[in-house]
């Protein structure tokens, strides 16, 4: 992306922006700056640059100095402002990180119920202030731990669950009115949702007045990247809004959803896209939701979002800021949203798994502390810090714990803090957070010329971009333009190895037995009554999210309950392209 | 060297298919003919797949922790359908402690996080000639 010339005076009087530089001084930084590119040349004449690239991990140029010129045109009230107020670019809260710290959210789940449930409780007596719940990929693609794709993958990634019976153990004696939960599930998500309702009701709590927390929910993303989709895109945004007019009536504080570009990321894209795609998958929600007949101003306050934290310092930093700067205006201007909480972009972070070696693996403790340190100067609501051992299993407990320690060392000790969107009005930081803006917008033309994000994905093409920046990422690497420690340079030969969770396959057998158990204990007449209820719900245009909780409550499986839209909506197949 | 058939496999409920890609395009770069199998297959479709095809080479990539079950079922698979001189070679987040029980049931090789598809290549030149 080519870098823009400072305007010239003349320009930037017939544009009459608010500027705080004065074109007089601006004239004086005009010579000052000329006078230093020639010694910069004079500098390089007797020695070049040592390495011949210089862009970002995105391989997106940066300028070598940025002055006041390149930013005179930023509207310090327009575009940059101030905390709490449109366009949000410095953060969503007046009061910063003072008010509130972020959530630290480590993302945890793996074997049975009670090993995550054991997990959890280790976490948040260690000071996590939230739960992020990882589900096993049979949960994810709802299939049941005794299904013939199961086979090998029960409580490998993530926490095997198949009925209620597993969600009560996974939140034994952790009080959900008090905790709040991230749960990462997207095809399956209005059944996880109605089974986690299904267990706050079991403990007695209020669930329209205290019960709070996320779903993923994000289909368009699985399409895009992460590919665990079930239905075809159509039916899937039909239960994302179902789930969307559901929450807005009977669990108001809950997220329904979190737009996720981190998984885009993780698939190779680079910042631009991952900023662009998510936001522009936002806006295909938020149409979906006003097609459906909901006014935007009863959803748009609960949707979030979920990105990645990648290598490259000012880069992401730029990302963050650019992204509430962008929904803030697509709300207010295309969405005409009127409530300022429908304008702000909330969300979480993750730190970037894709950047992490398995070579000399202590290493990706320094990586993970500067990508979470862009995070909380991109002013996140919440984080996840990669343990060091990720590249290699899920993490042991003792690497779980210097995750979270990274974080708490970035909040007790290294001061950032104490001044909001402490990088705001940097020069360099806001010339590329307006790079970033104008590049996403143009993303947003092309796809809005392609009719919408549903019919870009049907087109395939946010993952052919996204495909090919991968591609480049690695040749970058391969061809030794970029480092990356350990692994195409500086490289240590015989390696000692390190301990890592593992994961037998022997909980599988554990984990059918208790499915059986579970379906001979119930009822199996209620079982086949709501099944029937869901399927005629889903053909036609109820609410299919009470329907789903009737299932659930009747301990009907995610299986089944996936089956029973399956055979309603037919199952989505991706063309196999490379 | 080079113009083998050669199929990319993903199999298991595993989603993460930038490496997988990322290796059929660079072998499909190098002049090998690439198959890509799509996401989600069992061990019976990429078997079936393998010998249909009248590949030379089947390499599965696998970041799901499902190895032990679906790797040696593939092997096993393919011998039982006289295929075995099919190379089966594989890529992906596997722990140290289950390559040599794959090499034993029949994977030739097994490629980690942070391997040059350079590699791969030589890899595959030097084994299939």
């Amino acid at each position: 992306m080519a870098i823009k010339d400072p305007p010239k005076t003349a320009e930037r009087q017939q544009a009459k922006r608010p500027s705080v530089y004065q074109d007089e001084a601006l004239e004086i930084l005009t010579a000052a700056r000329e006078g230093w590119e020639a010694s910069a040349r004079e500098s390089f004449e007797k020695r070049p640059p040592w390495k011949s690239d210089f862009t970002t991990v995105s391989s997106m140029d940066v300028p070598h100095l940025v002055t006041a010129e390149q930013v005179a045109d930023v509207d310090p009230v327009g575009d940059i402002g101030v905390p709490g107020e449109f366009p949000f670019t410095r953060g969503i809260h007046p009061s910063g990180y003072r008010g509130r710290l972020w959530t630290m959210r480590q993302f945890a789940g793996f074997g049975t119920a009670a090993d995550s449930n054991e997990r959890f409780k280790y976490l948040l007596s260690h000071g996590q202030t939230g739960l992020s719940v990882a589900f096993h990929l049979p949960t994810l693609y709802g299939y049941d731990s005794d299904h013939e794709m199961s086979k090998g993958e029960v409580g490998k990634c993530g926490v095997a669950v198949d009925t209620l019976a597993d969600m009560e153990v996974l939140f034994d004696g952790i009080p959900l009115d008090e905790v709040t939960t991230s749960m990462t599930i997207n095809s399956t998500a209005p059944i996880l949702l109605a089974m986690y309702l299904a267990v706050a009701e079991q403990q007695g709590v209020d669930i329209r007045r205290d019960v709070s927390g996320t779903l993923q929910n994000d289909i368009l993303k699985e399409y895009i990247a992460q590919k665990e989709y079930i239905f075809p895109p159509r039916p899937s945004m039909r239960l994302i809004t179902d789930q969307f007019a559901f929450a807005a009536e009977h669990v108001p504080r809950w997220n329904t959803i979190s737009i996720s570009g981190y998984h885009i990321r993780e698939a190779g894209s680079t910042a631009l896209q991952e900023l662009a795609f998510t936001l522009r998958d936002g806006v295909e929600y938020v149409q979906y939701g006003i097609d459906a007949g909901l006014d935007v101003d009863d959803f748009a306050p609960r949707l979030s979002f979920f990105f990645n934290s990648h290598n490259d310092f000012f880069e992401e930093i730029a990302k963050f800021r650019a992204a509430r700067r962008i929904w803030a205006t697509v709300m207010r201007e295309r969405f005409a949203a009127k409530s300022p909480r429908s304008w702000m972009c909330r969300f979480h972070t993750q730190t970037a798994g894709c950047s992490l070696t398995a070579q000399q693996p202590y290493n990706n403790v320094v990586r993970t502390t500067v990508q979470a340190l862009a995070a909380v100067l991109g002013g996140t609501q919440s984080l996840h810090t990669n343990a060091l051992d990720e590249t290699l299993a899920l993490p042991t407990e003792e690497n779980a714990r210097i995750a979270l320690r990274t974080q708490q060392i970035l909040a007790h000790e290294s001061g950032v803090i104490n001044t909001i969107d402490p990088l705001g009005g940097s020069y360099f930081v806001e010339e590329l957070t307006r790079r970033m803006v104008d590049g996403a917008f143009d993303y947003f033309g092309r796809i809005d010329e392609l009719g919408g994000m549903v019919e870009a994905i049907e087109a395939g093409y946010p993952q052919r971009e996204i495909m090919d920046a991968a591609f480049q990422y690695q040749r970058s690497f391969e061809r030794g333009e970029k480092k990356m420690v350990g692994v195409n340079d500086f490289v240590l030969e015989d390696e000692e190895p390190l301990e890592t969770l593992y994961i037998s396959d022997d909980l599988a057998a554990e984990q059918v037995a208790a499915l059986e158990r579970t379906k001979s204990a119930r009822d199996a007449g209620a079982v086949g009554r709501t099944l029937d209820a869901l399927k005629r719900g889903a053909s036609g245009d109820a609410n299919t999210m009470p329907l789903i909780l009737d299932c659930v409550k009747a301990y009907c499986s995610v299986g089944e309950i996936s089956d029973a839209l399956r055979d309603v909506y037919g199952a989505y197949e991706e063309p196999a392209v490379f | 060297m080079g113009g083998h058939r050669i199929l990319i496999a993903k199999p298991g409920l595993d989603g993460h298919d930038r490496g997988a890609k990322i290796v059929a395009r660079a072998l499909r770069d190098a002049g090998f003919e690439v198959i890509y199998s799509g996401l989600r297959q069992t061990p019976q479709q990429v078997a079936a797949a393998a010998v249909q095809e009248d590949v030379r080479a089947v390499g599965l990539s696998i970041l799901s922790g499902a190895h032990n079950a679906l790797l040696p079922e593939i092997t096993g698979l393919l011998a039982s359908q006289g295929a075995d001189d099919i190379l089966v070679f594989a890529g992906g987040i596997i722990p140290d402690r289950d390559i040599e029980t794959l090499k034993e049931a029949g994977v030739d090789a097994v490629f980690l996080p942070g391997t040059n598809t350079q590699e791969i290549v030589d890899y595959l030149n030097e084994r299939l000639g």
